[in-house]
């Protein structure tokens, strides 16, 4: 053994930290916060990725038996930009939010386990950074596709190694595996700090509403997205090792692994989408100035759909020969799953009805999340039952849907968090005239591209096909679907752009600009790094509302 | 109002080539019904539910500038969360029968004793057609009886795979049945409108998915008998074109093409012992032309781009020769 020897005196340097300093401070970091806005800002980035690969899809579709992209690049296409955008934008992006938020809203000074999260978020980054790192190696290793060609389920046979030559199948198994484990991780580190270091008097009825979901979310990730990774390294075994589980030439069966996909797939949509409602129930009572309506009711409903949910996946199959009693069942559980979704929403509209309605930018989107979920919604259920879902199925009708939900639905409250959170984390306001151009531009643009996509799909158009042929009465939604997609860039140059120039730029912010209710907006804006001087005790859902008005406090009624 | 006519806009939609809207088959009349039934179920939840939001929205927005008290707060209602929590549970429950009797009426339908049995095989990227009790092999075109409210004669066709998944479909006939390697599935059409009925292949497979279009022809029983009839000839034999017939059966066609009456029985590509009888090459890809032929086997790479049949290299003279020949399969 060797004694190292310890420097008896140290100089304190008290120099301006350089750029180099910064980022080694960023990424040796395991603050929330600074984890936090590092998941943000990958995601973001990942989104401009997705939307790029989103964009060149709807140039291609704009006319049709178009030549401007080639099919085998069309396809690696749409499958990126669906892995992308659920993997690397969505999942990041929401523990992003997680991570920042839940410690603030429970009182803590970080999550249970600091290293873990770090390590998670760095997992999550180099996953993604390896599954985009098959356009350019794979190529070079073994030939074939230059990346994963095959949709972003990865339907068996076409993953096995006679359809899917190369190695960029493998890249995208060992990505979602590598990602899958981040998620995993972090999973157990956001459910672990909510149930055990809730502030005094933070009891779990009294934990505001995203935290709430993020304990459902975190728990739900734990149950779908472990037997993702266990059925992705089945599917590795099939490729490197000769198993024959997906590979039916050798008698294994395509099916199977349609059911394990969507036993994560379709809880995944919930995964993405619980915390939306999150957002919105944070937000719409602050806008509203009342508190949320019916809250009891708001948590068991996100229990319920948790529950359910894990009991609709194979609605994405009545087209694969399931018996009538089996499509029968899961007609049913897709049913029911609308009703304590339809429960929150109508909460929500309780909670506007008779209050203030300030129609500030977090606001707006969440209006238009409001009535575009509520489209998304009704969607869903017209793909519940099980002979229109015989036409519907992977046609543009459900692609339309699902961008409904996760563009409609989730993204437009992603905006709304950004909206109403980037004080909280930087400062200073985002400016709300960008703001607005922000909102009407993506509002109109996501309506023209995805309202039409419902006509298309009525009309006969399946999903996934580089071009589409005349004379088929799809030209004119095509070309609208398209004519949307400038107006939804211009509206996320105007985000982008405010956010850059209100980083340095904005209006001071101060520890609480909305006049809102949840520990977050006790303590300064950006919060220190151990967060609150002072654990805060709190005595109901709302105790910022009870220290602004202590004539009427909460806790009298709850 | 916008979703109401959107609806009629949907319903009038009836023209168009593949519309789910305009069914001329059972299966696809029976889920067509249901349909329209949920549309309308939903225009109602969705003038309903957005008109409060809109309502809301204008009714209790705050007066711009002044900052105003605090709204009264309102915690919850048992009664409201229970009117809101039934109504959506009767309307899944209404839904919920109407689906399953649907369900059960399509999947559940035995074929009558003179129905037509047909066996489609998906493969990368066409279909391939087999009339097993007809002794009939063809591609890309299904043919199939007209059925009338007095003569019932619907077609019960087999779905298998060749390679991968696909997806049977054709939208005014009957919704789509997934087409599964190692697995076999039943679908059936009973159409009462002769004429020609466009589908493709609904679930990705690959490369050329785009580009695996099915075209159903139905037709009267009279015509659908003189089709069996002439489809069951073997391939017709010309002298004129005997140097275009001796390079076909001499170079690599044979081990993936079959035309009746020849040695070649090559089951990997389109049978083409009546090629000419079919107005498209390369599952719907071109009309098939001589021109359009030639172009095919010279490249097919260039009309459809990754098809799995390698350009045959011959020089002009044979080509031509090769396309005669194939000319004469009628």
């Amino acid at each position: 053994m060797t004694t190292t020897k310890l420097p008896l005196t140290a100089d304190i340097d008290e120099s301006e930290p350089s750029a180099l300093d910064r980022v080694h401070e960023w990424v040796v970091t395991v603050d929330h916060k600074r984890l936090g806005i590092m998941y943000i800002t990958l995601a973001l980035g990942f989104l401009v990725v997705g939307g790029i690969e989103a964009s060149l899809i709807r140039l291609q579709l704009a006319v049709p038996d178009a030549h401007f992209i080639s099919p085998e690049v069309f396809n690696t296409l749409f499958t990126m930009h669906g892995t992308t955008m659920v993997f690397l934008m969505g999942m990041p992006i929401l523990a992003g939010f997680a991570n920042y938020l839940v410690p603030l809203q429970i009182g803590a000074r970080d999550l249970a386990f600091p290293r873990l999260n770090s390590f998670a978020f760095w997992i999550t980054c180099f996953g993604g950074l390896l599954l985009y790192s098959s356009y350019i190696t794979a190529p070079a290793l073994f030939g074939g596709a230059a990346a994963p060609d095959f949709g972003w389920f990865g339907y068996a046979p076409l993953t096995e190694p006679t359809y899917s030559r190369g190695n960029a199948a493998d890249y995208w198994i060992v990505g979602l595996i590598i990602v899958g484990f981040g998620s995993i991780a972090g999973a157990v580190n956001v459910g672990t700090t909510i149930l055990t270091m809730r502030t005094k008097g933070m009891t779990l009825g009294r934990m505001p509403l995203f935290t709430w979901i993020t304990l459902v979310t975190q728990s739900m990730i734990l149950i779908v997205v472990s037997p993702l990774t266990a059925a992705l390294i089945l599917l590795f075994l099939d490729r490197a090792l000769g198993a024959h589980l997906f590979d039916t030439q050798a008698g294994g069966s395509a099916v199977l692994w349609r059911h394990f996909f969507w036993w994560f797939g379709h809880p995944e949509v919930y995964v993405l989408m619980l915390p939306g409602f999150g957002f919105v129930s944070e937000i719409i009572p602050v806008f509203s100035r009342k508190v949320i309506f019916g809250y009891p009711v708001m948590v068991a409903a996100t229990v319920a759909i948790g529950f359910i949910s894990l009991g609709v996946w194979a609605h994405h199959m009545f087209a694969v020969g399931m018996s009538p009693a089996a499509n029968t069942f899961f007609a049913v559980s897709t049913g029911l799953v609308g009703v304590p979704t339809g429960i929150k929403l109508f909460n929500w509209i309780g909670t506007m009805w008779g209050g203030r309605i300030r129609m500030a930018t977090p606001m707006l989107f969440c209006i238009a999340f409001l009535l575009q979920f509520l489209c998304a919604g009704i969607t869903g259920v017209m793909l519940s039952v099980v002979p229109f879902d015989w036409q519907l199925t992977e046609t543009y009708f459900v692609v339309a849907h699902f961008h409904f939900v996760l563009i409609g639905g989730l993204l437009f409250t992603v905006f709304a968090a950004i909206y109403y959170w980037f004080p909280k984390v930087t400062g200073r306001m985002l400016d709300e005239r960008l703001g607005k151009w922000h909102f009407w531009l993506f509002l109109i643009g996501f309506n023209l591209t995805f309202i039409s996509q419902h006509f298309a799909g009525m009309l006969g158009m399946p999903r996934r096909i580089y071009t589409f042929l005349p004379e088929r009465g799809l030209e004119l939604w095509n070309l609208i679907s398209s004519v949307g997609v400038p107006f939804q860039l211009a509206g996320v140059a105007c985000l982008v752009w405010n956010m850059i120039r209100s980083f340095r730029r904005g209006a001071i912010a101060g520890g609480d600009p909305w006049d809102a209710w949840t520990l977050e907006w006790a303590t300064s804006s950006p919060p220190a790094e151990y967060n609150f001087a002072e654990l805060p005790v709190v005595r109901s859902r709302r105790p910022l509302w009870d220290l602004k008005h202590p004539e009427d406090p909460d806790w009298q009624y709850e | 109002m916008v979703s109401l006519a959107v609806l009629a806009a949907m319903v009038q939609a009836t023209d168009t080539v593949s519309s789910i809207f305009a069914p001329v088959s059972t299966p696809a009349i029976k889920e067509r019904d249901l349909s329209v039934l949920v549309l309308w179920l939903s225009a109602v939840v969705f003038v309903v539910v957005g008109g409060l939001i809109a309502y809301n929205v204008v009714r209790f927005r705050a007066p711009p500038g002044e900052p105003g008290t605090e709204p009264p707060q309102v915690y919850g209602s048992a009664q409201v969360e229970a009117a809101w929590t039934v109504v959506p549970l009767l309307i899944v429950m209404v839904l919920t029968l109407s689906t399953a009797r649907v369900i059960y009426e399509v999947q559940e339908a035995a074929p009558p004793p003179n129905a037509v049995e047909v066996t489609v095989v998906g493969r990368q990227w066409w279909w391939e057609i087999r009339y097993p009790k007809l002794g009939v092999v063809t591609a890309n075109e299904l043919h199939v009886p007209v059925s009338d409210s007095v003569v019932r004669r619907p077609t019960w066709l087999t779905l298998e795979s060749a390679d991968v998944s696909h997806s049977f479909w054709i939208p005014r006939l009957a919704g789509k049945t997934d087409v599964i390697p190692n697995k076999t599935n039943r679908t059936w059409v009973e159409p009462f409108r002769p004429g020609t009925y466009l589908g493709q292949c609904a679930e990705y497979c690959g490369t050329q998915h785009a580009h695996m279009l099915l075209r159903v022809i139905v037709e009267t029983p009279d015509q659908f008998a003189r089709w069996v009839e002439h489809q069951r000839q073997p391939a017709a034999v010309d002298p004129a074109v005997e140097p275009g017939r001796r390079t076909f059966l001499s170079i690599a066609c044979i081990s993936c093409h079959t035309v009746a009456g020849t040695v070649a029985t090559g089951r990997y590509g389109p049978d083409l012992t009546h090629l000419m009888a079919r107005s498209t090459i390369g599952a719907g890809v071109a009309p098939n032309t001589r021109e359009r032929l030639r172009a095919w086997i010279k490249d097919p790479d260039d009309l459809k781009h990754g098809a799995l049949m390698p350009a045959m290299q011959l020089d002009d003279e044979r080509l031509d020769q090769l396309v005669d020949y194939l000319l004469t399969l009628r």
